[in-house]
């Protein structure tokens, strides 16, 4: 059985979790999110309900998908992703998909998906801008071959202070699961080596390519990646 | 600098997150630009926080912003020493993660 694991069941984790349930019932999803439910999250966090403030996002999440798609196999992890638990997560490993909040988070994810050579699919929104980029082993670039690594706290606007746009959630959740049924199945993925980029409010979408970067110290060919880059 | 570096007007699209340091443009125009150094500083002059957002204590590019010339990454070339040309599209990208 093919495994996905989706990082952060918020705004993108949930409409992602769901299409691939419902498109793939087949392929067991891991939820790990170590968060509770807020009442702020239910405009744009589909599995939840008002009932559900204050529960664990990864477990409630886990029984909803349950309910709405029986054949679903869900398995809820409630926890934080870091580099410490990344061989364990990843084991087995079809395709990662990364939604959460924290610039830290995304970047070991992306690292970790680099050095345990695991397909990832990175996607994130803030106000009304979205991007998708797709990072396959030894095909394409990575996040920091576009970035060289995360801000410091406080000096990006987090979603807390810019606010998420509900609609483009759905948007870029479901474009997240496209890309990883696409990975699951072999097929190219849209977003391989290049930034997808949504601007929802004015509804334009553009790409940038992403070259690799030679140097890059998570998906460069230099033997042995190690995981926890600074 | 040559008197056509003078008059080149580039284009420069803003993404989402930077709009409310533009007045909500998504697309601003810079004239007078023969660099993408010298780009970001007339829109920073216009555009008050666009800087900070864009640069370090340095002047060097954030590691978290990348900016690209038409389809090129300017960090795999000259950074911000990268030449322009009339016409060009200077495309700003920074990280996000929201989610």
């Amino acid at each position: 059985m093919s495994t996905a694991v989706l990082l952060g069941i918020g705004g993108l984790g949930c409409p992602a979790a769901l299409a691939l349930a419902e498109q793939l019932p087949g392929v067991r999803l891991v939820l790990v999110d170590h968060d509770r439910v807020d009442r702020s999250n239910l405009s744009r966090q589909i599995l939840f309900t008002e009932g559900d403030v204050g529960r664990p996002k990864a477990e409630i999440a886990a029984r909803r998908l349950s309910q709405l798609v029986p054949a679903a196999t869900v398995e809820p992890r409630v926890q934080r992703f870091d580099p410490g638990c990344a061989r364990e997560l990843l084991q087995g490993c079809g395709v990662l998909l990364d939604g959460t909040d924290s610039f830290e988070t995304r970047f070991a994810a992306n690292d970790a998906a680099c050095a345990l050579r695991v397909p990832l699919v990175h996607g994130a929104v803030l106000g009304w801008g979205g991007q998708l980029l797709t990072v396959l082993p030894d095909h394409g670039s990575c996040l920091r071959c576009l970035f060289e690594g995360p801000p410091p706290p406080g000096a990006v606007p987090a979603c807390s202070e810019a606010g998420v746009a509900s609609p483009l959630c759905g948007v870029v959740g479901a474009a997240m699961a496209s890309e990883a049924i696409r990975v699951l199945r072999g097929e190219p993925p849209r977003a391989l080596g290049r930034l997808h980029q949504w601007d929802g409010l004015r509804g334009t979408e553009r790409d940038v390519a992403v070259p690799r970067d030679p140097r890059c110290p998570a998906c460069s060919l230099a033997p042995q990646p190690a995981l926890g880059h600074p | 600098m040559k008197e056509v570096d003078q008059r080149m007007p580039v284009i420069v699209k803003i993404p989402a997150p930077l709009r409310p340091l533009t007045q909500g443009q998504s697309e601003v125009s810079v004239e007078n630009a023969g660099t993408v150094q010298a780009a970001v500083e007339d829109l920073s002059r216009r555009y008050p926080g666009l800087r900070e957002r864009l640069l370090d204590d340095k002047g060097a590019l954030r590691r978290y912003v990348n900016i690209f010339r038409n389809d090129e990454d300017i960090r795999h070339g000259k950074s911000l020493q990268t030449a322009l040309s009339e016409g060009d599209k200077l495309t700003i990208v920074p990280a996000i993660a929201g989610g």
